[in-house]
């Protein structure tokens, strides 16, 4: 059951004592990084499904998704490509573009250099300047595809370098929450982008436009190969929302994410006596066993995206118990550079 | 090695022989080419080995150099509305040279400059010895604007209220060390020490080669040490912190530095609080106690409850805290008394009457106007002079004499006339220069010199200092804010 991968000595080591405001900034770093590989994703799985039906609505369902309706309309009259592709990667008014969550990011990331390695900095650094030098030329269609490979690498590579530099201690396990607690949450959005973009026509379930599409959910995921090994049968909506939610080999998958996030949770209060960890370990609990009850038939007979949006909320409510456990509102108010949109995980759970 | 060599060889045939060889030796002592003593032989093997460099060869590693600094964030932020924008401190890949005599002269000479600061600050926060005596005015000391009531009577731990410090000094055409400056309240500049030397043995390994350089490294631990030797009495396994204003603070990459060299938490105001007069640090297993600050923050920006009530960088009830003995403040509040510039022309007198000796470095020569001697002195030779108001910091009111129009002189001669004692003057000093790589070739550029001290239970200063350089031409201006840029400080061992 315990992922090799995140190996911490036993007994801990390291610092006795985290700073409070150093772990909620290492959360926010983690999940940061994580959200712009996963906004990187989004787009270009939706640019593959308007390439594929010449259709303008997929742009849209990004926004929805992200609940970013009202933010977006006050600026742009229609969901074009480009106005939404602008909106996600370069606008910084926007709080939930590339460049205003890099730069958050890095925020962060100032915040914890005394903590992070030389090298988890240097690249972060090296990151933020090249987005923040993005321009329009950048995102036009024909060098979309290729922008957004490089996004996921850059995201990547600090995940590499995290993985390989960052020291293991109470703060190692707070970067697991965050990256864990945005996975989660993002894979949740990817599944719910293909509810939305196929919602106008029902009539289409089953069809090659539709085969195509799933396909396409599983390549943006990194999922199609593993789908493919391990899967028998056909490529229906129930089997690749199942591989996709409940895959417990799968790294991306909802029940691995949930996993893993039980798992560091758990050992800050195993390794370092942080009892206090205990309610958002037990909300973590219910959301596991919620999501093992179930066969993923079951959760879209009920609903499919009833049940997304029921597990956004639980994971900002797990995210709540965190800040209350850790840096408990006694404190002054949360940092100003903790999220570049005080309300955006708020909006998000409830869209 | 010898491939580089070759490759040297040739940029040279097409430079021309040497990257000296329109270097315009100056009037002014020059630290590398125009010394008025013998050189030493490590001094010639440097200026030999950077003879070989060719300009393009030295420009070329510049601009990695100054990649390098870049990406690694070694930068000061300035801030707009939007952005944050990151700039370097420019580094000049010329190094600037001490010999092994010229340290231990400097080292000494900055041991017993910090003895005299420290004695000072406990004798007028407690008997006042010096004032009743006469030898420094009281009011000079009781009216400053830097004087903290709060600090009267408080024992600090070893007596040691400059924990940190820094001595500007300059040299002028004969190579004498002056002290321009103390710095005795928050001086910075010590990260850009450490960082050139990485840098310089990165970009310039073989002009390193085989000298026997006085190392850097050992300044976090010092500097950690010093903090766990001046705790608070009874403390065990004293936690150390140290206190940022924040990400937003210019300085911030040096606050980050010297924590991770000390091995330290960086806190911010909001990570402290005071509870029954004890410090605690806000961690994620609940409070836990502090003891020792090395605080990056002014005085009035510390305690909101004690100094202005608007900061919100600073921790409520720190003082109290303070003033009961449980927890030490590095530096103490209220050192800015002694490295006014008033209190500066006293120094030497300071120096004498605490330690009965001569001092080591010698201050700029000072002419206090609020003596008749000074008056009649720098009455007579105002368009030779730098004349100082000692109140205002940043260069303000002050006027450089032979610089000045008749007119301008006239009118500050009134004003001179009107309070004396708010002014003091200075000589102009031809400061010595060092080659540096500029647009049009190596040139010769001005320095100063700031060594950083550490005291616990004794005084260490890390070998060299921050060496400043005006990169502009003729320019005595070193500040990085008015185009100043750094260069590594090699102390020779032998």
């Amino acid at each position: 059951m315990n992922p090799v991968m995140i190996d911490i000595p036993p007994g801990g080591i390291g610092m006795p004592n985290l700073l409070s405001r150093y772990a909620e900034c290492t959360i926010w770093l983690a999940r940061y990084m994580e959200r712009i590989e996963n906004l990187a994703r989004l787009i270009d799985v939706t640019e593959t499904f308007v390439r594929a039906r010449s259709t303008s609505t997929g742009w849209l369902s990004i926004v929805q998704i992200n609940a970013d309706d009202e933010r977006f309309f006050e600026r742009h009259e229609v969901a074009s490509e480009e106005n939404v592709v602008g909106f996600y990667v370069i606008d910084r008014e926007n709080p939930n573009s590339i460049v205003s969550i890099a730069h958050a990011a890095r925020e962060n990331a100032r915040s914890l250099r005394p903590l992070i390695s030389t090298e988890m900095w240097m690249h972060l650094n090296m990151f933020t300047n090249a987005v923040s030098t993005l321009g329009p030329s950048d995102i036009r269609a024909s060098n979309l595809s290729a922008l957004c490979a490089r996004l996921k690498q850059d995201c990547q590579t600090h995940h590499g370098i995290t993985e390989g530099t960052f020291y293991r201690d109470q703060a190692w396990l707070f970067y697991l929450i965050g990256r864990n607690l945005e996975r989660a949450d993002q894979i949740t959005r990817l599944i719910d982008i293909k509810y939305h973009t196929l919602l106008p026509s029902v009539a289409g379930v089953g069809s090659e436009v539709d085969i195509g599409q799933w396909a396409a959910v599983l390549r943006s995921a990194a999922a199609y190969h593993a789908f493919r090994r391990t899967v028998r049968g056909d490529m229906t909506p129930a089997h690749v929302v199942g591989f996709l939610l409940k895959n417990d080999g799968f790294p991306r998958s909802l029940s691995t994410s949930l996993r893993q996030l039980y798992w560091a949770v758990g050992h800050l209060r195993t390794d370092y006596g942080l009892k206090n960890g205990y309610a958002a370990a037990e909300r973590i609990e219910e959301l596991r066993a919620t999501l093992a009850e179930q066969t993923v038939e079951d959760i879209i007979v009920r609903g499919l995206h009833e049940f997304l949006d029921w597990v956004q909320r639980e994971l900002h409510l797990v995210q709540g118990e965190i800040a209350r456990a850790f840096w408990p509102p006694a404190m002054p108010a949360p940092p100003a550079n903790s999220a570049p949109d005080a309300g955006f995980s708020q909006e998000q759970s409830q869209s | 090695m010898s491939d580089h060599r070759g490759d040297l060889g040739q940029q040279d045939a097409q430079q021309g022989p040497g990257l000296f060889v329109s270097y315009d030796t100056p009037d002014f002592y020059c630290e590398l080419m125009n010394r008025r003593d013998p050189a030493s032989a490590s001094l010639t093997l440097i200026r030999d080995r950077l003879a070989h460099f060719g300009l393009t060869e030295l420009r070329q590693r510049a601009r990695v150099a100054e990649a390098d600094l870049y990406n690694l964030g070694i930068t000061f932020t300035v801030y707009t509305d939007r952005d944050a924008i990151d700039r370097i401190l420019p580094v000049d890949l010329i190094p600037r040279v001490l010999t092994a005599g010229e340290w231990d002269h400097v080292e000494r000479g900055v041991q017993q400059r910090v003895a005299a600061i420290n004695h000072f600050l406990w004798d007028i926060y407690h008997e006042r010895r010096i004032l009743k005596d006469g030898v420094v005015p009281a009011g000079l000391v009781l009216g400053n604007a830097n004087y903290r009531p709060e600090m009267e009577g408080l024992d600090v731990p070893g007596r040691v209220y400059v924990h940190i410090n820094g001595t500007d000094l300059v040299r002028d055409g004969a190579g004498n060390f002056l002290v321009l400056e103390d710095n005795a309240r928050t001086p910075s500049g010590v990260s850009y020490v450490i960082e050139n030397r990485h840098m310089m043995l990165r970009s310039m390994p073989d002009l390193a080669v085989g000298l026997d350089l006085m190392p850097v490294d050992e300044y976090g631990p010092r500097l950690r040490r010093a903090l766990t030797e001046t705790a608070p009495a009874g403390v065990q396994d004293a936690q150390v912190v140290l206190l940022s204003p924040g990400i937003y603070n210019s300085a911030y990459f040096e606050h980050v530095f010297l924590a991770r060299e000390m091995g330290v938490p960086l806190v911010e105001g909001r990570d402290l609080m005071v509870e029954n007069g004890r410090v605690f640090m806000r961690t994620v297993a609940g409070p836990r106690p502090v003891h020792s600050i090395y605080r990056r923050l002014n005085d009035d920006f510390l305690d909101p409850h004690v100094f202005n009530p608007d900061s919100m960088l600073g921790v409520p009830g720190l003082v109290d805290a303070y003033r009961r003995g449980n927890v030490t403040i590095a530096n103490a509040i209220g050192t800015g008394v002694a490295d006014d510039k008033a209190v500066y022309a006293y120094m030497p007198r300071i120096i004498r009457y605490y330690l009965g000796e001569e001092p080591i470095l010698s201050n700029v020569d000072t002419h206090i106007c609020a003596e008749p001697e000074g008056l009649a002195y720098t009455l007579a030779n105002l368009d030779k002079l730098v004349v100082k108001p000692v109140g205002e910091s940043g260069g303000y009111g002050l006027i450089i004499g032979p610089h000045a129009t008749k007119a301008e002189l006239e009118t500050f001669r009134a004003s001179l006339l009107a309070d004396p004692a708010n002014y003091i003057s200075q000589p102009v000093i031809d400061l010595s220069v060092c080659p540096t790589l500029c647009e049009a070739g190596v040139e010769a550029r001005h320095v100063d010199l700031r060594p950083f001290a550490v005291t616990g239970e004794s005084t260490w200063v890390l070998p060299g200092g921050l060496s400043r350089v005006a990169l502009r031409k003729g320019s005595l201006v070193v500040n990085s804010s008015q185009g100043g840029g750094s260069k590594d400080t090699w102390v020779l061992a032998s």
